[in-house]
């Protein structure tokens, strides 16, 4: 019979498989990806004076607030680094990790009138605020090269090596690990919206737990566990590792982070791509 | 060829608290669906989607048991009344929502132009939201420049391509949006009720290039709209929707017409004993509503309309204002009447209206009137229909000849005629 034969595009069923995950129409809608990164880094500057000098602020403010508080008053050890490289190194990862995962996991908020009137992967949105962020957390790297120059003309004891060629590897973590539980909390906040609430706080308490205003061996012995438990804390020390020498580099903590963030991340596209379906009943 | 088919597809929602669920109902589901293996324990057989009646169930069937099929190419009008199911349909078209039961199959690109200009962002240009818009149809950058010129002439926003939408009128993102759904070529195109913004000029243009999408680049539309003047003249087929099932299939002159005589009945005047169950709210209730011949003893064009409302305002001492509007029965808005009622000083309790529309001012047919109050000129008090259908029968006294003339009014002007010599 003719119709037998006839090919459809797209058959829609209410139930999908568990792993029918669409991500070659992700492939397919490449240049919404490249537009809306373009829409979100144009956008955010459209009549302001600085433009993106503005990503610098947010850093160096930060950096010097942690100065006086932790090093100054508080006199958390850096081990034995300048402050500002100590803290500009923490806060460059941790800064891309908190806004790639606040964009995530507000998805299906943020674009519920678009996500209402046309279809596309959804998986593009969070895709695309991950690398808006990433050219972001690019501009904030330049400011930390150029202190990095100055205070190793200054003769602050920081030697690169080898590791340093793990970065591009620690960045795509770091992104990874902010949108799989992006996409798991925005799934999540559409039905049950106290988590936004809850979210929020936790991602602030989380900095603290990660080892960014202080070195990881300056926790005590007896807590470290709790310290080490956090996956992002291998990808920071071996991110200070690597470029100043202080901290350390653990292969089995990297190796249980990268495992981590590969279960994470399956989980938040399966439960992100069924939640997709049915949002807009929901929110 | 087959562009689209719906399997007996229907779309539940759940009433009252917002989301498919609470955990409890989640958990329960999962339960007996997914461990049990039972029937879903919500999705109850028989309840139909009427707003009027209430259901004994929490969950209604926005859709049920949907099935038809499009050929490629063919443009089909969806028509029924609000919360029919249309949109619902639309939607679960462009896979904005997963339905419940059944199975939709497609073959090609969907646009839908469900609101245009949607995904339009404020501070971008119009030429960078023509490109964002595009895009989130899934068309490629290579394909919008090369549609880029039609794209704007169409809209006329040549001038301002390079500023920002925000300071666009509404009018020009609105044409700005059509276009870009319009030309861009998708294989099937999803319309909901997009005509009704816009001006009458670019009404009209939209109008013509659908019909020029649909009938020379033999593309397939799904068109939702509550004019049926412009369902007839754009669609070939109708597909008629009532309470969420399909009520009927068909040419779209016989679906219109099914339409037209089941949900307009001429109705006798109305007067409500019990103001509660009026139309209105808790700041306006209409009590009555009459309609007598200004002359003779029914209603027709030559007769003219004599028509009384009672209505009961509840809100003491503000501006009060009433807005009526005539619709005929293809839901064209023929005329508006607007009056100022008070100057602050409007009192609790009933009010009459009375107005008169003159013999020989509207053409034989089936009208219904909508009213409309509001305060100070700005906010709306109530705003609904007068549950209240009448007809008009023609009247053939004028000439002998006359049988019926087409057109929304039937003037009774004048026409003088004299011989000028050879």
């Amino acid at each position: 019979m003719k119709e037998e034969k006839q090919e459809w595009t797209r058959v829609i069923t209410p139930k999908r498989h568990l792993l029918d995950v669409d991500i070659k129409s992700v492939w397919r809608y490449r240049d919404l990806i490249y537009m809306s990164v373009r829409r979100d880094i144009v956008v955010q500057y459209k009549q302001t004076i600085l433009g993106p000098l503005w990503y610098l602020m947010q850093p160096l403010l930060t950096t010097i607030m942690f100065m006086f508080v932790f090093g100054g008053i508080a006199n958390i050890s850096t081990d034995g680094m300048p402050q500002p490289l100590f803290y500009m190194a923490g806060l460059l990862l941790w800064n891309y990790y908190s806004s790639c995962f606040n964009a995530c996991s507000d998805i299906f908020g943020a674009n519920a009138v678009v996500f209402g009137k046309v279809y596309f992967p959804r998986l593009v949105v969070p895709i695309s605020s991950v690398i808006s962020n990433l050219l972001k957390m690019l501009i904030q790297l330049g400011l930390f090269v150029a202190f990095y120059v100055y205070y190793a003309i200054k003769g602050a004891p920081i030697c690169v090596n080898w590791s340093l060629l793990l970065f591009p590897f620690l960045v795509v973590m770091t992104a990874l690990h902010a949108m799989s539980w992006g996409l798991i909390v925005s799934s999540l906040t559409t039905k049950y919206k106290d988590l936004k609430f809850l979210i929020t706080f936790a991602v602030q308490l989380l900095m603290y737990a990660t080892p960014i205003v202080y070195p990881l061996s300056a926790a005590p012995e007896k807590y470290r566990w709790i310290l080490e438990l956090n996956p992002l804390t291998p990808i920071l020390e071996a991110f200070k590792y690597s470029c100043m020498g202080c901290g350390s580099l653990s292969w089995g903590g990297l190796l249980y982070s990268f495992v981590f963030m590969t279960v994470s991340l399956v989980l938040g596209i399966i439960v992100f791509s069924r939640q997709e379906r049915t949002f807009m009943d929901t929110v | 060829m087959k562009a689209i088919e719906f399997e007996n597809v229907g779309k539940m929602y759940r009433l009252g608290r917002v989301g498919t669920g609470t955990l409890s109902h989640d958990l329960n589901r999962w339960w007996q669906t997914s461990i049990l293996g039972k029937e879903d324990p919500y999705l109850r057989i028989g309840e139909t989607n009427d707003r009027t009646v209430r259901g004994t169930s929490d969950y209604v069937w926005a859709l049920r048991d949907i099935s038809f099929s499009v050929e490629e190419g063919e443009v089909v009008g969806i028509i029924g009344k609000n919360g029919a199911g249309k949109s619902t349909l639309l939607k679960l078209l462009s896979n904005i929502t997963a339905p419940t039961t059944g199975e939709i199959r497609y073959r090609g690109r969907i646009a839908s132009l469900l609101e245009v200009g949607t995904g339009f962002h404020q501070e971008m240009t119009g030429r960078e939201n023509i490109y964002m818009n595009g895009s989130i149809m899934g068309m490629t950058r290579a394909e919008i420049t090369s549609k880029l010129d039609d794209i704007v002439d169409f809209a006329g926003v040549s001038r301002y391509l390079d500023t920002p939408v925000k300071r666009y009128s509404v009018g020009m993102s609105v044409r700005l949006g059509f276009a870009v759904a319009a030309f861009l070529e998708p294989e099937i195109l999803v319309v909901d009720e997009v005509l009704t913004v816009g001006d009458a000029e670019f009404q009209k243009k939209a109008i013509g290039k659908m019909d020029d999408v649909a009938h020379q680049s033999g593309r397939t539309i799904l068109f939702v709209s509550h004019n049926m003047a412009s369902i007839k003249q754009l669609c070939k087929k109708g597909i008629l929707l009532e309470n969420g099932l399909l009520k009927f299939e068909g040419g779209i002159k016989e679906t219109v017409d099914e339409y037209m005589t089941n949900s307009l009945k001429v109705s006798e005047n109305v007067f409500y004993e019990d103001l509660e169950k009026a139309p209105g709210n808790e700041k306006m209730r209409v009590q009555s509503f009459v309609l007598l011949p200004l002359s003779g003893n029914e209603l027709s064009v030559a007769s003219g309309i004599h028509a009384q409302l009672k209505f009961k305002n509840f809100v003491p001492d503000i501006m009060l204002d009433v807005t009526i509007e005539l619709f005929n029965a293809e839901n064209v808005l023929v005329f508006t009447l607007f009056k100022q009622l008070t100057r602050d000083d409007s009192k609790v309790g009933f009010y009459t209206l009375e107005f008169d529309v003159p013999p020989y001012t509207l053409n034989r047919g089936k009208y219904s009137f909508r009213i409309c109050f509001g305060l100070n000129n700005r906010a709306r008090l109530y705003w609904g229909p007068l549950e209240h259908t009448f007809e008009l029968e023609d009247v053939f006294d004028v000439d002998f000849s006359d049988c019926g003339r087409p057109g929304l009014l039937k003037p009774d002007y004048p026409i003088n005629c004299c011989f000028e010599g050879k």
